[in-house]
């Protein structure tokens, strides 16, 4: 295996797998929050919005992995002094960074996993709408890690590392309409939704498994403004996040 | 093991809140063996550690290392060198034998490799018994072993070691010196400590920091020397009262009073003492009398200069 392979290897065995091997018990972390928001919402809705219910589950396990990448690496940088020691190895920022987002991923594929084989199971789409939540699930992903990364590299203490986690997870994927039909929210209200990119996210991904009808425009404007959001949380993050302090 | 030189050319550090970490520091010594760099918190100590192991930039200055620039070629010079950051711990979900293992791989090193050469870095340190125990269920002395073993199991052949004994109990911080002295014989050390007699024990070479100024580098012999005086005689209490002699008195910050003075005078003032019946002790200067001695004039000359 190549150096840069043993490196994303090393963040991945650090921050998922040894965790996962030593303590099991935090796997059950990860299915906990998205399952317990969709049994919620299914006996709410007396089943109705179990779609909705299941695809939000998936944006939000894919949203809070972004975020849990912020305390995670601010817990390594600030409580271990980990940062410190990797920044003094061979490492580049983009690997370590890399192998950490990776590790998001393992670390939440149970959820992933179980809303999958239920989303199969319960919810129909094309091979076209697959690919769109698929799509969706991937930006989504990319702009919480974006700024998990950002927020990690400012943040100097971990309560305040876990503060702004648990702040952007109920800003952007509790709050907003992911479990459900963004016609729920009464309508001065519904604007604000539109402040989120979760909103979009869930659009998109509501149309593409037939549970929303949106017109081209406006499907449209929601990839963009996905799209866009992204863009920006990632450039942001490139220009202003630290690997060697100032 | 190198056989250059670590330079720092006019370091200067300060912070964005306005505080001057390091002004302007200056010195060079060869990368061999260990260099204890000492002084009392928030002397500057870590700033240049850190510095010097590429994760800060400094203001302004130059630093190298074996001839490679820490801002220019950081990238070439993080093949060589391992850091154990102060206040640095141990991942608590994760064994000594991973802790290092993932160490090594993000050195480059493969998993299986890393491994082997993790168990060989335990059993240098003296921790078989605990390499596959969970760190949060360790002792402070084995964590740190551990962080210590990291660094020894690399094939980095500069090691900053940022107070690695800081908080240790003393038989603890004993056993982590001979891991030290070990570490000096093959590779450079650059270690920080506020502990003078852990300088003394372990050092080849060591430097004096002041609020962000090097004041005094050499081996321990090159700084006794530069002294005037070479006895000390330290006295409890400061209200004593001495009959005169050739040297200095002066109060330490312990609240002893301490007499630095030729050997002529040590003994005239010893034997007048015991004829007092005052308790005492005089001993040639060590480390602790002459860190004390150039911290105690820097300061003093520092509030004799104008505002």
């Amino acid at each position: 295996m190549s150096k840069a392979t043993n490196q994303l290897l090393a963040s991945i065995l650090v921050n998922s797998v040894y965790e996962m091997r030593n303590y099991p018990v935090v796997l059950l972390n990860t299915v906990l929050s998205p399952f317990s928001f969709l049994l919620i919402i299914t006996l709410a809705s007396r089943g109705a919005l179990f779609g909705e219910a299941i695809e939000g589950g998936l944006v939000m396990t894919m949203f809070s992995a972004g975020t849990s990448l912020q305390a995670d690496l601010s817990h390594l940088k600030n409580d271990f002094k980990l940062q410190d020691v990797v920044v003094a190895t061979p490492t580049s920022a983009f690997v370590y960074v890399s192998g950490m987002t990776l590790s998001e991923l393992i670390y939440a594929s149970p959820a992933l996993v179980l809303l999958s084989a239920l989303f199969v199971v319960y919810v129909h789409t094309t091979l076209l709408g697959l690919a769109a939540i698929v799509g969706v699930m991937m930006l989504m992903f990319l702009s919480s890690v974006s700024l998990g990364f950002l927020l990690a590299t400012i943040s100097s203490d971990i309560v305040q590392s876990y503060a702004f986690s648990r702040l952007f997870t109920t800003l952007f994927s509790t709050i907003p309409p992911v479990y459900y039909p963004i016609t729920y929210i009464p309508l001065p209200f519904r604007y604000l939704a539109y402040l989120s990119p979760t909103t979009y996210a869930s659009e998109i991904a509501q149309n593409a498994a037939g549970l929303l009808s949106q017109s081209e425009l406006d499907l449209a404007l929601a990839w963009l403004i996905l799209a866009a959001t992204t863009a920006v949380f990632f450039v942001i993050t490139v220009k202003k996040s630290r690997w060697r302090d100032r | 093991m190198g056989s250059g030189e670590l330079v720092c050319d006019g370091i200067v550090k300060r912070f964005s809140n306005g505080k001057v970490a390091l002004s302007s520091v200056s010195f060079a010594t060869p990368t061999s063996g260990i260099f204890t760099l000492i002084g009392r918190n928030g002397a500057g100590k870590t700033t240049l550690t850190r510095i010097l192991a590429t994760l800060l930039e400094p203001n302004s200055g130059r630093a190298s290392i074996n001839g490679l620039d820490v801002m220019s070629d950081a990238n070439e010079l993080r093949h060589r060198i391992a850091v154990v950051p102060q206040e640095g711990r141990t991942v608590s979900w994760m064994t000594p034998r991973q802790t290092i293992s993932s160490y090594l791989m993000w050195r480059g090193v493969g998993y299986s490799e890393s491994m082997k050469l993790a168990d060989v870095a335990i059993r240098r340190v003296g921790i078989d018994a605990y390499g596959m125990k969970m760190n949060s269920t360790l002792s402070g002395g084995i964590k740190r072993k551990v962080l210590v073993a990291m660094a020894l199991a690399s094939d980095a052949d500069i090691i900053f070691l940022d107070e690695p004994t800081t908080g240790l109990d003393p038989i603890s911080r004993k056993q982590l010196w001979n891991v030290l002295t070990d570490l000096g014989k093959e590779r450079f050390v650059f270690l920080t400590t506020h502990y003078l007699e852990e300088a003394e024990a372990v050092s080849d070479r060591i430097g004096i920091l002041n609020d962000g100024r090097l004041l005094s580098i050499g081996t321990t012999q090159e700084l006794r020397s530069r002294l005037k005086y070479r006895y000390a005689l330290r006295i409890p209490g400061t209200g004593v009262d001495l009959p005169p002699f050739e040297g200095e008195k002066f109060t330490r910050r312990d609240g002893e009073t301490q007499v630095m003075t030729t050997e002529e005078d040590a003994a005239k003032l010893s034997r007048e003492l015991v004829n007092r019946k005052v308790a005492f002790s005089m001993n040639p200067v060590d480390l602790d009398d002459i860190f004390y001695y150039i911290v105690t004039e820097d300061e003093r000359s520092k509030e004799a200069r104008p505002l």
